[in-house]
């Protein structure tokens, strides 16, 4: 473990904001995964192995609204800050009075219609906060921002337009004066994109679309993609049939990271929209495709596509957590991408490199990631085609994880993955319904993976590409996690259990059962009275915990999209609720 | 023996006819509809979709007045209607479709070819080679394996770039969004569509433009690929109860029902509702 301290994370300072002393910035937590890289590690360190026994609520907080609680709070100063699901309510809690009081609540009033529209549960994921204001995304497609102090909206900004299909529910992030936004949608036919809004104004600056020529996907000479695979001209238009690009998909909706020292945003997008695979012959560029771009003028610096021609909806929004780490005796710049599709990606993130892809748990659509290529090894009868049965295919296509990101902590030099063992079958004939007609769809269902287990909190090597240790549980994780300096690692279980275990054995220390699932990310703050807390949503929802909604249907093993054959169980184990849980010694 | 088990069987049917006369139930005051505010022929808030019509002489015939409830049909819609308990009924709901439970089918449609008279294409087949020179439209649901039979079945012949896609959901904001395909048939935007019959065939009929309908043939195209759909009203799973009460009116008011369907277009097959 001694190459472990080594590794050092990338020291974050609020780029476009006033430059905090690292100490006081590391006891707030200002943006949706703690820090620029991603980390979601916070150098606090009161609580620990030790003592975390002595974990106890402080505070309690209903939001007032059901549905998925995905996404984590922000702190800033003595004040914490809750976005709720659709209607997008804004909280600022007081943490200076005795059980936190409210100070204001802001309602931006989304429509309505929204909530027909979005895929997987009305979520959001949470604001960031920059220059004296909140600034987060409503389900409607609006960015809202917000003044910190007062609650007063500052500015309002119309991305998506609901009637045409866009919602956004990712959480923003700010570099150098602007707001980063990516829309929702892919199945409706949104053409998925990124933009750049002014942190002042709200105004537009610019916007890379994820199909189309190059000029729409902001890609010019300074574009340099590692692998041939993805080089060439206009690949957005060429490697689709017709027109079928601006039915594209591949949204955003998932995490951003910011490298101050190369200058570079990385995100990834969606899989690839409108029809199933034997309608859309080609790569389907730049579906399921991790971009670095300059932050200024949106243009690509490199981009790989982590599947070509996406058959199984492995979309890869997945977080890039940017550490730098020993490799071979010289510290690399890398970027560490947790895969939907099965396998962890330590790549180089000057270049795009991969230097090392392993599947994390069991995956069998590919065996291997080949490091010259940067292409999957398939097995071709994993492949799914409408009109057909394959069966088994793992993971499914909530993946080997979904959005709930992971947490880095440089004292281990360890990515904590919360995963998921869910494999599915391919049903290529199913009458279905939408809006009036009856349609012809392909099911999936879904089932739990081998080994008797259906999630997983891996510790993760990522320069050896292995598993260091682990801890098993029944039900998918839909919880971020969260690691700390207090070498403790917290996420949160579907049917409501709240854990902390030792960051480098993954032994369990403490855990404590909430009122309904956790589907949030776990966060940790320095109170004003000096304190180590640590704060959690708990409110079960999104793709997969919509199955513990009374109106959804477990009867039937396709509902939701297939994943009720995978929790079959979860309406047994919780119910709905909408609450932040704080935790202090 | 023989004799007393009869005694006892016409004992238990009492004492569950008592029973079931017993059950504590609030009386139906009104007939609670769950339906797409902006979808027509199937239905709209002004009332003037078949379904509309339809959901009016169920009501009229249980002497109850028909309350709606308006929601987009999308994702999710049984889910946030039906089975959130917004309401007790949902009309227009394939006789295939396990969500929810369903009375007999009302009427039988199918997909159909869609041209202008004026092209005089008089496709019949999907397997008719013409096919491959047209620019063909059809809706578009989703990716997620989601897809209406005409994108499968083109697929499956090797017909991609010929195919123009026409989201299923449109623009909301203005009225009717799937009747898109209709128009750029008629604007000759595409030289044909594959369009579900009840759709096609209500806004064929006022169409500027003479416009051809022929049913998508085959029926089924192998191995199990269907174009026709049995079509029938959906209650809550477990609602044996209202589903009987729906049952009832549809049966007897079958003639009516023909009659709604045929006034507004909707090309229907035999076999069901006669």
């Amino acid at each position: 473990m001694r190459w472990a301290r080594a590794v050092s994370v990338l020291l974050v300072v609020g780029a476009g904001v006033p430059t905090r002393a690292l100490s006081q910035s590391d006891g707030e937590w200002t943006m949706p995964s703690h820090d620029l890289a991603g980390t979601r590690f916070s150098s606090l360190s009161q609580i620990t192995a030790t003592n975390v026994k002595d974990l106890k609520v402080v505070i309690t907080f209903s939001t007032g609204v059901l549905q998925g609680h995905e996404g984590q709070p922000l702190v800033v100063g003595s004040t914490l800050y809750v976005v709720t699901p659709w209607p997008n309510l804004l909280y600022a809690i007081d943490l200076t009075k005795p059980g936190g009081v409210v100070k204001w609540v802001y309602a931006p009033n989304p429509s309505d219609r929204a909530i027909g529209i979005a895929c997987c549960d009305v979520i959001n994921r949470g604001a960031v906060y920059a220059d004296g204001k909140v600034i987060y995304n409503t389900l409607d497609g609006n960015t809202v921002a917000v003044d910190a102090k007062t609650g007063k909206e500052v500015w309002r900004t119309k991305l998506g337009d609901v009637d045409k299909g866009e919602t956004i529910t990712m959480a923003p992030l700010v570099v150098k004066g602007k707001v980063f936004v990516g829309n929702s949608g892919a199945e409706l036919g949104v053409r998925g994109y990124l933009a750049a809004l002014d942190l002042g104004s709200g105004k537009e600056v610019w916007r890379a679309f994820t199909t189309g020529p190059d000029t729409d996907v902001r890609i010019g000479p300074s574009f340099h993609p590692f692998y041939p695979k993805d080089q060439g001209k206009d690949l957005g238009v060429r490697t689709w049939t017709g027109d079928q690009w601006k039915l594209g998909g591949g949204t955003v909706w998932g995490w951003l990271t910011y490298d101050p020292e190369l200058d570079l945003l990385y995100y990834a997008t969606a899989n690839p929209g409108v029809w199933n695979p034997d309608m859309r012959p080609g790569d389907n560029k730049w579906s399921i495709t991790l971009f670095a771009r300059n932050p200024e003028d949106g243009y690509a610096k490199w981009a790989y596509q982590f599947v070509a021609h996406d058959a199984w909806d492995y979309d890869e929004i997945m977080e890039n957590v940017l550490v730098d780490m020993p490799v071979g005796g010289k510290t690399r710049q890398l970027l560490i991408h947790p895969g939907r599709n099965g396998f962890v990606y330590t790549m180089d993130r000057t270049t795009g490199e991969i230097l090392v892809a392993q599947q994390y748990q069991p995956t069998n659509w590919a065996t291997s990631i080949d490091l010259k290529t940067g292409k999957p090894v398939e097995v071709p009868e994993k492949r799914s085609h409408q009109g057909y049965y394959t069966n088994d295919i793992c993971p499914s296509s909530t993946g080997a994880k979904d959005q709930q990101p992971s947490a880095f902590s440089p004292h281990t030099g360890l990515l904590y993955i919360p995963a998921h063992n869910v494999c599915m079958n391919y049903a290529g004939v199913e009458a279905n319904y939408i809006a009036g007609t009856p349609y012809v769809g392909a099911s999936i269902k879904m089932f739990p993976g081998p080994g008797g287990y259906r999630g997983e909190l891996v510790a993760w090597d990522p320069l050896k590409g292995r598993k260091v240790c682990g801890v098993k549980e029944d039900l998918p994780l839909w919880s971020g996690v969260l690691a700390t300096a207090g070498d403790i690692v917290f996420y949160g279980t579907m049917d409501g259990w709240f854990k902390a275990i030792d960051a480098k054995s993954c032994a369990e220390l403490w855990k404590f059962k909430t009122g309904s699932g956790i589907v949030g990310n776990p966060i940790a703050y320095r109170g004003p009275d000096g304190k180590e807390y640590i704060a959690v949503y708990s409110g079960i929802g999104g793709w997969m915990g919509a199955v513990a909604f009374p109106a959804v249907s477990t009867s039937d093993p396709y509902t939701a999209l297939g994943v009720a054959g995978a929790v079959p169980d979860l309406k047994q184990k919780t119910t709905m609720g909408g609450m932040l849980y704080v935790f202090s010694l | 023996m023989s004799f007393r088990f009869e005694l006892c069987l016409g004992v238990l049917i009492a004492i569950a006819l008592m029973a079931s006369q017993y059950q504590p139930k609030a009386p139906l005051r009104e007939l609670k509809v769950c339906a797409d505010p902006n979808n027509l022929p199937f239905s709209n808030q002004r009332g003037e979709g078949f379904e509309n019509k339809i959901a009016t002489v169920i009501g009229a015939d249980l002497d109850l007045p028909v309350r709606y409830t308006w929601w987009p049909q999308r994702r999710g819609f049984f889910r946030n209607t039906l089975n959130f308990g917004r309401c007790d009924v949902v009309l227009g709901v394939p006789a295939g479709l396990d969500a929810v439970l369903r009375t007999k089918p009302y009427y039988r449609s199918t997909y159909v070819f869609l041209s202008r008279r004026d092209r005089g294409l008089h496709i019949r087949s999907l397997d008719d080679s013409v096919l491959h020179r047209l620019r063909i439209g059809i809706h578009f649901a989703g990716d997620d394996y989601e897809n209406p039979p005409a994108a499968q079945a083109l697929a499956r012949r090797g017909m991609v770039a010929n195919v123009v896609g026409y989201s299923l959901y449109g623009d909301y904001s203005k009225p009717n969004p799937p009747a898109d395909l209709i128009q750029a048939v008629a604007h000759g935007d595409v030289d044909l569509a594959i369009a579900w019959g009840p759709l096609a065939g209500y806004f064929a009929r006022r169409s500027a433009v003479p416009l051809d309908l022929v049913p998508v043939s085959p029926e089924i195209d192998p191995p199990a690929l269907p174009f026709a759909f049995d079509i029938a009203a959906g209650v809550r799973r477990g609602d044996h109860a209202m589903r009987d009460r729906i049952q009832g009116a549809l049966d007897r008011h079958r003639a009516e029902i023909h009659d709604i369907l045929e006034n507004y277009g909707v090309p229907l097959l035999g076999g069901v509702g006669n």
